[in-house]
């Protein structure tokens, strides 16, 4: 065993010693330290994960509501997503995630919106079905251009047993318009990772299928999990183009009702998130016969990578496109490096994030000449870890739903330059003075994928690392 | 004041059993209140002589909250003076009852229907605890004495037994205690001796066994109870009975509920099975 792979296991084992016997027990099946080098796979760094959070240690999830209305639904810009319940899942909820659309508010695009039916004591004694009806009957006479509604179920509808299916469907039929019912109350499951599958199981049970595309043509793919935060998606789409796919439809960042319709027609997938939308990849493999591809658009190496992988599904004239395309960023892509590798290189980062970003913008900083010595996710499954570490050094710590306390004295042990994951962790490190990053909104800036990403991605963590701030932080005495 | 709750298996006749022994508690200058815990809010027809029309929760859903009610509006006053109020709540199968029993009782709490000059507040729950909500009654500072109704069906032995297992979980945290077994008898085999032996067994004791007799059914078609429809009959005695043995009992236990074996094994040594080998 080498000596970095011993110097951080000591202080893996000095961060859980606090804990009690019990939790101890727990966390450390959560924690792993790489021990063998990247390429590789590690039989001994296979981590514990999507299991229930231990109460007290301030894990950074979210509930199985989040997963559904924030992540998966809630981008779909074309239709209206009710948050059913008490006003604050809907408040909280409201623009927390910069999944940018296109459009105008109110007439063919309704992100910017809150919609929430602010359960009252009587709605719960009495059950809201009437009021659910009258939301719909609402929503249609407002806006009536919305192609459909989506009704996000917060806790108190699944303890009293509200029957929003059967409200759904009288609505659909009545307003002409489908009226979809999601059971992603909160308290479902160990994180927001079952509000992804409940989501895509409801999406496949309403939406897939009840289109007809119109032209179908040999190209046509579908952008599967880019939730579009700061223009990310669109970044995508230029690109896939530009080697002559069409992109029949997007999932679900600036997504549309209408197009998501007619996603069974594509040739091929490509997974993006495969956390939170591999459950409907899956189905279309099965239903369709529909193949899929993962692919990693952040940084030029990953995205040349996957533009030749992505081009090799197809003819000889997509694949010498993809090479055209690959030549013609070159050079952009090269000015990039030339300009902000020499300062960052050899800076240390540390990755706290959710569904792919963990190990998709390991490249990206990787091609800036950065090492990553830590990672991990909030609420990823087995198969998110067997796809991330092989792509991990040696000695790099590997830790699944971190706690508060665990994360505190990683960074404070391992000292890396720049510390990115999301807002519950971002005032702690920069307190600390730490350079932060937001890895979940990209901390207001965007998009970080595609060649249009990259130049603003190598920007953002120069300008946390490098910024002269840092000089002044530090107390004088 | 003494605050008694009164449960036991849907239909067994909680409503009827106990407006007519607050009946007989009026009678004997006694001040009352009955707070209906039951959606169907039945449990005050007698004493208001038509089913009560506003109910708490009914009338916070027509006016948008219970911030907007006045206790006036929900407290009725029925046969002898006695004070009567209903949670109300959704009919079945919608909603959540539980919740409409725990906003109507706070409600009634913070608003002064617990007046220093009742002697007794008494609350009808529907059938068995299905939820916390039902459970209400029994919570810390609600009532302090729990009389359970029962037959010698053994539907409703196996219904108050396993109220008894609500009574010892909130007899630990909340101080609460039961009174009593009230039989309200449906003429089965040797229903005493069953009731009593299952008083026995529980730790507590069978408080009155109430003889069944039409008329209380023609009262009840009256919208009365049997003390006031006929004062003079014999059935009027036994409510008022109850009434006094209720009053004056002091025999307030943690009950010792029974595994679902020793129900059964009850039944067979007391009942079923014996009246069926006596008619082999």
């Amino acid at each position: 065993m080498s000596a970095v792979v011993e110097k951080t296991e000591q202080i893996v084992d000095e961060i859980l010693e606090v804990y009690s016997e019990k939790t101890l027990k727990k966390r450390a099946g959560h924690i792993a330290v790489k021990d063998s080098p990247a390429g590789s796979d590690c039989s001994t760094c296979a981590v514990k994960s999507n299991v229930k959070s231990i109460p007290g240690v301030m894990t950074a999830r979210g509930c199985a509501y989040a997963g559904s209305k924030g992540v998966v639904w809630g981008p779909i810009r074309d239709m209206v997503h009710l948050s059913h319940g008490p006003i604050g899942c809907g408040y909280y909820s409201w623009s927390t995630r910069r999944n940018l659309a296109q459009g105008r508010p109110g007439v063919d695009n309704f992100v910017p919106f809150q919609f929430s039916s602010d359960y009252q004591e009587k709605d719960i004694v009495y059950g809201g079905a009437q009021k659910l009806e009258d939301i719909c009957r609402e929503i249609s006479g407002l806006f009536p251009l919305a192609k459909g509604i989506s009704v996000q179920s917060e806790c108190p509808i699944g303890l009293i047993g509200d029957d929003i299916e059967a409200s759904a469907k009288k609505m659909q039929t009545e307003l002409k318009l489908p009226v979809i019912p999601v059971r992603c109350e909160g308290f479902r499951g160990v994180s927001q990772s079952l509000g992804h599958h409940i989501a895509n199981d409801t999406i496949r049970d309403h939406v897939l299928g009840k289109g007809k595309l119109a032209d179908p043509g040999p190209y046509d793919v579908a952008i599967i999990g880019d939730y579009n935060i700061g223009g990310d998606a669109w970044a995508s789409r230029k690109i896939l183009e530009e080697i002559g796919l069409r992109v029949v439809a997007m999932w679900s960042g600036d997504g549309e009702l209408e197009t998501m319709k007619l996603t069974h027609a594509v040739k091929l997938n490509l997974i993006h998130c495969y956390r939170s939308m591999n459950y409907i990849a899956r189905h279309m493999e099965e239903t369709y016969d529909i193949p899929w591809l993962e692919y990693n658009f952040f940084g030029p190496s990953k995205i040349e990578s996957s533009l030749r992988a992505i081009a090799s599904r197809f003819d000889d004239k997509i694949m010498e496109n993809a090479e055209k395309v690959i030549a013609k960023y070159r050079p952009a892509m090269d000015a990039v490096l030339a300009k902000y590798r020499p300062r960052l290189e050899g800076r240390r980062v540390m990755l706290y994030v959710g569904g792919l970003r963990p190990r998709h913008v390991i490249g990206a900083y990787e091609d800036l000449g950065m090492d990553i010595i830590g990672t991990g996710y909030e609420f990823a499954h087995a198969d998110d870890y067997k796809r991330t570490i092989p792509q991990l050094k040696e000695g790099t710590v590997i830790y699944d739903d971190v706690t508060e306390h665990e994360l505190d004295g990683l960074v404070k042990k391992l000292q890396p330059d720049l510390v990115g994951a999301g807002i519950k962790e971002k005032y702690v490190f920069q307190k600390l003075g730490v350079p932060f990053r937001q890895m979940h909104s990209w901390d207001y800036s965007g998009p970080y994928h595609g060649y249009d990403g990259f130049p603003i991605f190598a920007r953002d963590m120069d300008m946390a690392i490098n910024s002269p701030t840092w000089k002044l932080v530090k107390a004088p005495w | 004041m003494r605050q008694i709750a009164i449960y036991g298996k849907g239909g067994i006749g909680k409503s009827t059993t106990t407006q007519n022994l607050v009946a007989g508690l009026a009678e004997a200058g006694k001040k009352v209140l009955i707070v209906g815990c039951d959606p169907k809010a039945d449990s005050t027809r007698l004493m208001l002589h038509a089913k009560c029309q506003t109910t708490v929760m009914d009338l916070a859903r027509e006016r948008g909250g219970v911030e907007e009610l006045e206790l006036g509006d929900v407290l009725m006053t029925g046969y002898r003076g006695v004070k009567c109020t209903e949670s109300g709540g959704p009919e079945p199968g919608v909603g959540c009852a539980g919740r409409g029993v725990i906003t109507a009782i706070n409600f009634l709490e913070e608003n002064g229907a617990y007046s220093p000059d009742l002697d007794f507040v008494f609350y009808d729950v529907l059938g068995d605890v299905v939820c916390g909500g039902f459970a209400m009654p029994m919570r810390e500072k609600k009532a302090q004495e729990i009389y359970i109704v029962t037959s010698g069906e053994m539907m409703a032995m196996y219904a108050a037994n396993n109220i008894c297992k609500g009574i010892v979980k909130y007899a630990v945290s909340g101080g609460i205690r039961l009174g009593g077994l009230i039989c309200n008898s449906r003429k089965v085999d040797k229903e005493y001796e069953l009731i009593a032996a299952l008083a026995e067994r529980l730790g507590t004791q069978l408080i009155h066994f109430v003889p069944r007799d039409n008329i209380v059914q023609r009262a009840e078609l009256k919208r009365m109870t049997v003390i006031e429809h006929d004062p003079s009959c014999g059935q009027a005695d036994e409510y008022r009975e109850l009434a006094r043995k209720i009053s004056d009992n002091r025999n307030l236990v943690i009950p010792t509920p029974l595994t679902m074996d020793e129900l059964e094994e009850l039944l067979i040594n007391y009942g079923f099975m014996d009246a069926e080998e006596v008619a082999a």
